[in-house]
């Protein structure tokens, strides 16, 4: 066997957005030496385009919030399809985590009486978002990163997992390379933590920076362990649609937040006229109400722009479809129109979104204070992943821990805007703390050499096959695929071309070839990135198809309704004994009847 | 559409060379766009970083006809494009591959600095109480995504290679949004002064004006530093009275 330069942790994080340095450094202050992995420099992981907040009921702005609120609006927000007990842990955890941040010095904007201000955000009754102007992702990964290098964490940078390494049913460590030298690396490790991120780079139009290729889900997936709720995928209602080359860039719902409405080419704000049943009692049915709540009146009901995201995406997605979209294919988001309400909109609009001002005058040329922007769904974020233990965050394979974005659950069929960064700190902090525990009870395990020769070899495939597919072909065709076949609006057609072309994506990934050399070669990284985004279109495909209803997230064009039989279950993908994948549907965990009387009382 | 030539600097830590690569240009496009676009069809080991192509992870620093700058920022409507258009690395740090440098000694840096330690919560629930005008400007100074374009621009470190000896203005701006955090009891100011190199900084303000984030650097965080240093160290009955409490 070649000599690799192996590395040896009790606990390895492989990842290191918001979930994976917050594991990090919930493992190390359990006392057990702890490895961290990033695909990218340390700082730069997804979690730091994160704009309009975090999610907790710190109360500080409206004193009638409570977990118990929380708690109701996460499960009403994923369609009562969640995993109850991580809606509960979350809701009453996630204001500790954020109390937590400003201990290690996150600064984030101030209340009058000086405490931490919240703000309004989709599907949320109250103000509850902590936030730090429009950057409070950037906020958040800077204040775990300056607290987790002075806590004993090694971490190791620019490092590509291509798979979990086992020992019997157990995960004892990865396998992966150096981005810089090429050069292929053993991680041992007695536990691991996945805190990966998302798939979005699985479409074309898409919020997501490279390297959320589904690297965690994958990983997990081949190791054995289960993925369910798949076919969640969550369109975020308000990416930017010109010019070309910015198509997908978020747009925070912020700008919503701060009174930002939604209108058509006629000028007509459209979501006053679909209000969905289940949320008719808290949604306001004018638009003087709705600008009163976004200013903080208590007495005022929300605006219908502030619905969840799910369906505000369909909404504007039907808009343009009847031919009352904007020029460039979105509709318009105006903030601007807000100088008929305050005297100092322009100034309020520069100070509440700070960036969104200048992301639209650097790269579209619009002055969002003057006129208003054009908007369309971007791929933003899935809510299914790996399956996972709510108190612990293991999954089904001994040893394998998931947090973040690539676990699944705390969702259900659609996420609250704010909840995914409570979400990374809340499950990181608690997937931390129960891999230093598994540590502690178990021994390394054995690697298997002859395996390890093996994987090394499959890796370094396409250097023998210069003249093979360009990489970046397959993943652009596998992209358009997905955006137009299993997007938004799903049918059964569709999606089962979807299936035969990712068919085809598998045996072109399997010739593709690569030129240069082992050092730096972003073309290699492509081609090795290629499996992991495959294994999750098939996942999200598999699962989109089991769904026959819509529910959340989930939209199927040929069944357009919510199905009972399809109410208390998930699904869940599996790599079956053959190789090939399979799915099921599980049933949920049962509701304890305390949870089940919060959820009534606040309906 | 029309096309335009980039030159882009390909070669490693042994030496390298400009190569020319023409490439489409459409509405809107920035510098990023076009590098990946010959990355995917003509290059495809062409190294680059980048993250979220939209100013806020600072991964894409490059020089973008002479100029610091993240290239995802960049458009290409503000470039003359009937020349070609140059791109090559960062030049304050090793070269590693095409555009791509080795920034660890800012990672080294960072942790050489104290870290943040707040003092008792003002309120029995363990939290603290902070009036928003008393955090403005340290909010300013954490806008900085650490694309490390104000390191490679700086004169100590891009010419002089004092990085030995001076920290340079993206820590020096870490340490002030340290030292003048409202809840934070450390004091950095005899590091700053020693250590990390603060008078080594003749307030050129280059750093200020390849900031993308637009932070003040020089005006707002460097020079009242140095101001905090020199009263600490040169003032006699301040001096006299550390020595008493010691």
């Amino acid at each position: 066997m070649p000599d690799y330069e192996t590395f040896q942790h009790d606990v390895l994080v492989i990842g290191s957005g918001g979930a994976g340095l917050r594991a990090a450094i919930e493992a190390s202050a359990a006392g057990v030496s702890v490895g961290m992995v990033c695909k990218c420099l340390l700082g730069k992981a997804h979690t730091v385009m994160a704009e309009g907040g975090i999610a907790a009921a710190l109360a500080n702005v409206d004193d009638r919030d409570s977990w118990k609120v929380h708690f109701a609006d996460t499960m009403r927000g994923g369609q009562y399809v969640n995993n109850w007990r991580m809606a509960e842990l979350h809701a009453k955890e996630a204001p500790d985590r954020v109390r937590e941040l400003e201990a290690w010095g996150a600064v984030f904007d101030r209340t009058k009486d000086g405490r931490i201000l919240q703000r309004n955000f989709g599907g949320h009754k109250y103000p509850r978002l902590a936030h730090v102007g429009d950057r409070t992702g950037l906020e958040m990964i800077r204040t775990l990163q300056d607290h987790g290098v002075h806590q004993g964490i090694d971490v190791h940078m620019e490092i590509c997992i291509v798979t979990l390494l086992k020992d019997g049913k157990r995960v004892i460590g990865a396998f992966g390379y150096d981005r810089e030298r090429g050069r292929f690396k053993i991680y041992r490790a007695k536990a691991v933590v996945l805190a990966t991120g998302g798939i979005g780079k699985a479409y074309k139009i898409t919020s997501n920076s490279w390297d959320c290729t589904g690297d965690g889900h994958s990983l997990a997936y081949h190791a054995g362990a289960g993925l369910i709720d798949m076919e969640y995928i969550q369109f975020h209602p308000t990416g930017m649609v010109w010019p070309p080359s910015v198509r997908g860039m978020l747009v925070t719902e912020g700008v919503r937040g701060e009174g930002g409405i939604l209108t058509n080419k006629d000028g007509k704000r459209f979501m006053f006229d679909f209000i969905p049943d289940n949320y008719k009692a808290q949604t306001a049915d004018n638009e003087e109400e709705g600008w009163r709540y976004t200013q903080g009146d208590k007495n005022a009901r929300r605006p219908p722009e502030l619905l969840t995201r799910d369906h505000v995406a369909r909404c504007i997605v039907r808009e343009i479809k009847e031919g009352r979209g904007s020029p460039h294919g979105g509709v318009y988001l105006d903030i601007a129109w807000i100088k008929k309400k305050l005297s100092n909109a322009g100034e309020h609009i520069k100070r509440k979104l700070p960036s969104m001002y200048h992301q639209f005058k650097a790269l579209g040329d619009i002055d969002i204070t003057q006129e208003p922007m054009e908007v369309g769904p971007t791929t933003h974020y899935i809510m299914g992943g790996v399956q996972v233990d709510a108190d612990t965050q293991m999954s089904d394979v001994p040893g394998l821990f998931a947090a973040g974005e690539c676990a699944a659950g705390i969702n259900g069929a659609n996420r609250l805007g704010g909840n995914s960064l409570s979400d990374l700190v809340v499950f990181g902090k608690r997937a931390g703390e129960f891999a230093a525990k598994f540590a502690k009870e178990n021994a390394h395990g054995e690697v298997d050499e002859a395996q390890i020769d093996g994987y090394a070899r499959e890796a370094l495939r396409p250097f023998e096959n210069s003249a093979g597919e360009n990489p970046y072909s397959v993943q652009r065709d596998l992209q358009e695929v997905m955006q137009h076949n299993v997007g938004i609006v799903r049918d059964e057609a569709e999606m089962l071309t979807a299936l035969d072309h990712l068919k085809t994506f598998w045996e072109r990934a399997d010739r593709v070839g690569v030129i240069g050399h082992r050092d730096f070669n972003p073309g290699w990284h492509t081609a090795l990135d290629l499996k992991n985004l495959l294994t999750v279109s098939e996942a999200v495909t598999r699962a989109a198809l089991e769904r026959k209803e819509s529910r959340g997230a989930q939209f199927r064009d040929d069944y357009p309704d919510k199905d009972e039989r399809f109410s208390k279950v998930s699904t869940i993908i599996r790599k079956a004994v053959d190789g090939s994948m399979e799915v099921q549907l599980e049933p949920l965990p049962e509701m304890p009847d305390y949870l089940k009387q919060i959820i009534e009382e606040m309906k | 559409m029309s096309a335009a030539i980039f030159r882009i600097w390909r070669g490693d830590a042994k030496g390298g060379a400009f190569e020319d690569y023409t490439t489409d240009v459409s509405e809107g496009m920035v510098v990023l766009d076009a590098v990946h676009e010959i990355q995917a069809k003509q290059a495809n080991d062409l190294a680059c970083r980048w993250n979220c192509k939209a100013g806020k992870c600072g991964s894409c620093s490059a020089e973008v006809n002479g100029m610091p700058k993240l290239m995802c920022m960049s458009r290409l409507s503000d470039l003359p494009l009937e020349k070609p258009v140059t791109i090559e690395p960062m030049k304050a740090f090793p070269i590693q591959k095409d555009l791509i440098t080795d920034v660890s000694w800012n990672y080294r840096v960072k942790k050489k600095i104290r870290k943040f330690n707040p003092r008792p919560p003002d309120a029995a629930d363990g939290t603290w109480r902070i009036a928003q005008e008393d955090i403005d400007r340290v909010q300013e100074f954490r806008k900085c995504i650490e694309c490390f374009l104000c390191q490679d621009v700086c004169h100590v470190l891009r010419d002089h290679r004092k990085h030995d000896e001076f920290i340079g203005p993206r820590f020096l701006i870490y340490t002030a949004a340290l030292e003048m955090h409202p809840l934070d009891t450390e004091d950095r100011l005899e590091e700053l002064r020693k250590a990390h190199g603060i008078g080594y900084c003749n307030i050129t303000k280059c750093c200020t004006k390849v900031c993308p984030e637009n932070i003040q650097i020089t005006d707002n965080g460097i020079i009242p530093l140095k101001e905090r240093v020199v009263d600490d160290h040169y003032d006699p009955l301040g001096w006299i009275w550390k020595k008493l409490k010691r």
